[in-house]
């Protein structure tokens, strides 16, 4: 499903070079769940937003699916985006003037889906993260954890193969916390390869495997 | 995405910021405004300018004595060094076979003192004939206008104007009483009602008198110059060659008077307009980029304030091509609506002002219309382009971790 090889990701910062991926070797299955921990700095969102395709690594090779995602130009990896990658952020990211529906729909809306389609998807996902009876509401009107449920439906709404989750309850309280995992873990159980990047010991203590980064480089890579 | 979306993420963008809408709305809708009204004063203008013509005639023909061109050596008259003739008031009456002029009007012009019972005041004096009157389309206040005068009799008669009578008679009445012009008398046949100028005299200071009276008084034969009036307008190219053709004969061969068409005057007065609400538009046009620069500066504000929405919008998969058209269509909608806004203000407040001015016309072209509404929505896909280019370059990374 994902295979990077030899793959590094490196910043200049003034006359200094710094390596955030330092040559990584990783190989993820389909529908395999993965947590990425690391203390701050130690690359994880680097390799989240390289496999998510917002960034391109300086040099190695990322194969998704069985294709090099190398010689891309901006309007593949988008067309990417759109079909095989649901993105769920620690800050929500939803767009505060639109509702809840109107928030999921928005990758269909992008990708040009007709508007019928369109309708049932939403209903589908919201249905899918228990928030049909919000569907019309702004995400002022809504606590941390529902905004949190909207943009999982955003993320699924497409059916992407990779669910890309970064800190996904950083910002949330313990019980929505659990309701969040739950929902992902279920959405895991479905057939989505997780992909979760967390600090949080006992999240990553409870994915299939967990991977640990430090200056760049893979230190610890085992399944629990 | 579809164009429905489109407009639909663009238009909650609007909403979604009240204040800021408003702002760029009323920018572009003053600009727009402005072309309105400045080129309706224009018009305005020009429509005031030849209706005066228009009040005229267009059917008259004005001969003046001379003209610019230069003639070819070797004749014996340019040898002898002949000055051109006048016009004369015989000139005046040859006209009169010409079958297709309705009337002849002569003009004497001249300056001279008049004198009324101890008082005098220098006047402008005008020698004509009857037919003046209707051509220029004076009113009478009182009494006629030069009874029983025409191009062969000058009974000793004057007409004058409103300030004349106040200033010299008073409180007498004018009429009937013997009016002392120069070393000439001549009795008081009437008030002229009109106000304003002819020939760039003001009407209520004149003296007008007959034709021949005028010429004995200021001891010189050539007049101003001719005016007829044609029957036809379609005639009037015809009564022009035969004008020329018989002062020609009149002044030994030599072709030395001028005559124009009023229509033609009035042509160029049109073209004069016509260049003038051109300038003042396009000077109104300069607001109307001033209000794109502003759309630009507050659309580059916008796009660092929404860089976290580009950002998802690109993790979800949006193209630069549709981040950019999504905030282009920003900017067309904004500067569309405050074009049309513009169009509503400008027009209300011509009606406005034609209600508050009402001798004034204001005539808002159509062509302003359009050209600002153009203009407006040109410039905003212009100033919206660096903007919008702007956005769709964000990277996706730093525009995801940048401010909400």
């Amino acid at each position: 499903m994902i295979h990077l090889e030899n793959l590094c990701r490196h910043f200049e910062v003034g006359n200094q070079i710094v390596r955030a991926l330092d040559e990584v070797d990783l190989e993820i299955n389909k529908n395999e769940y993965v947590s990425i921990m690391g203390v701050s700095g130690s690359g994880k969102s680097t390799l989240l937003n390289i496999l998510g395709l917002l960034d391109t690594p300086t040099s190695g090779s990322y194969v998704l699916s069985g294709v090099s995602t190398s010689k891309m130009n901006d309007d593949e990896m988008a067309h990417i985006r759109s079909t095989k990658i649901g993105f769920i952020f620690q800050s929500f990211h939803l767009i505060p003037r639109l509702t809840a529906a109107e928030n999921v729909e928005m990758p269909m809306v992008i990708s040009g889906l007709n508007p019928k389609e369109r309708k049932e998807k939403v209903d589908n996902a919201l249905a899918r993260v228990s928030l049909t009876d919000r569907s019309d509401h702004r995400p002022e009107q809504l606590s941390g954890g529902q905004r949190q449920r909207v943009a999982i439906a955003r993320s699924i709404v497409m059916e992407p193969d990779v669910l890309l989750a970064d800190e996904p309850t950083g910002n949330l309280d313990s019980i929505s916390s659990k309701e969040i995992i739950k929902l992902i873990e279920e959405l895991n159980k479905g057939g989505l390869t997780l992909i979760l990047v967390t600090h949080d010991t006992d999240l990553g203590l409870r994915s299939d495997r967990l991977i640990e980064l430090l200056d760049g480089k893979i230190v610890t890579d085992k399944k629990n | 995405m579809r164009f429905y979306d489109l407009l639909f993420l663009a238009f909650s963008t609007l909403i979604r910021y009240p204040l800021r809408t408003l702002m760029l709305l009323i920018a572009t809708s003053i600009g727009v405004m402005a072309v309105i009204l400045l080129t309706a004063v224009g018009e305005g203008a020009r429509d005031y300018i030849t209706g005066e013509f228009k009040d005229m005639g267009t059917n008259l023909l004005i001969v003046m004595p001379g003209k610019n061109e230069t003639t070819g050596g070797g004749s014996p008259a340019d040898l002898a060094g002949v000055a051109p003739r006048d016009l004369t008031v015989e000139d005046a009456i040859s006209l009169r076979q010409i079958e297709a002029i309705n009337r002849i009007a002569p003009i004497v012009v001249g300056e001279t003192p008049a004198q009324f019972n101890g008082l005098e005041r220098s006047v402008p004096i005008i020698g004509t004939t009857p037919s003046f009157l209707a051509v220029r389309k004076w009113e009478m206040e009182s009494g006629n206008f030069l009874p029983g005068v025409t191009l062969d009799r000058s009974p000793p008669v004057c007409v004058i104007g409103k300030e004349v009578e106040s200033e010299l008679f008073g409180k007498n009445n004018a009429i009937g009483q013997w009016l002392r012009v120069g070393d000439r008398r001549c009795r008081v046949t009437g008030v002229i009602a009109t106000e304003g100028r002819a020939i760039g005299i003001d009407v209520q200071k004149i003296v007008v008198m007959p034709v021949s009276l005028a010429t004995a008084l200021f001891n010189r034969p050539s007049l101003f110059r001719i005016i007829a009036e044609a029957r036809n307008t379609w005639e009037m190219d015809q009564i022009k060659k035969d004008i020329i053709r018989i002062i020609k004969k009149r002044h030994q061969g030599k072709e030395d008077i001028t005559v124009i068409r009023q229509d033609a005057v009035m042509k160029s007065f049109d073209n004069i307009f016509d260049v003038l609400t051109m300038a003042l538009g396009s000077i109104a046009s300069i607001s109307l980029f001033v209000a794109g620069i502003l759309i630009m500066n507050v659309m580059l504000v916008a796009v660092s304030q929404r860089q976290s929405e580009i950002g998802l919008l690109k993790a979800i998969g949006a193209k630069n091509k549709q981040i950019n058209y999504l905030f282009v269509t920003e900017a067309i909608i904004l500067s569309g609506s405050g074009a049309i806004l513009g169009l509503i203000l400008g027009h209300t407040t011509t009606q406005v002002l034609k209600l508050a001015f009402p001798t004034f016309n204001f005539l808002p072209p159509l062509w302003a219309s359009f050209v600002s509404l153009i203009v407006a929505l040109v410039s905003g896909v212009i100033f919206g382009l660096l903007p919008a280019r702007r956005a769709s370059k964000l990277d996706p990374v730093i525009a995801l971790s940048g401010n909400k």
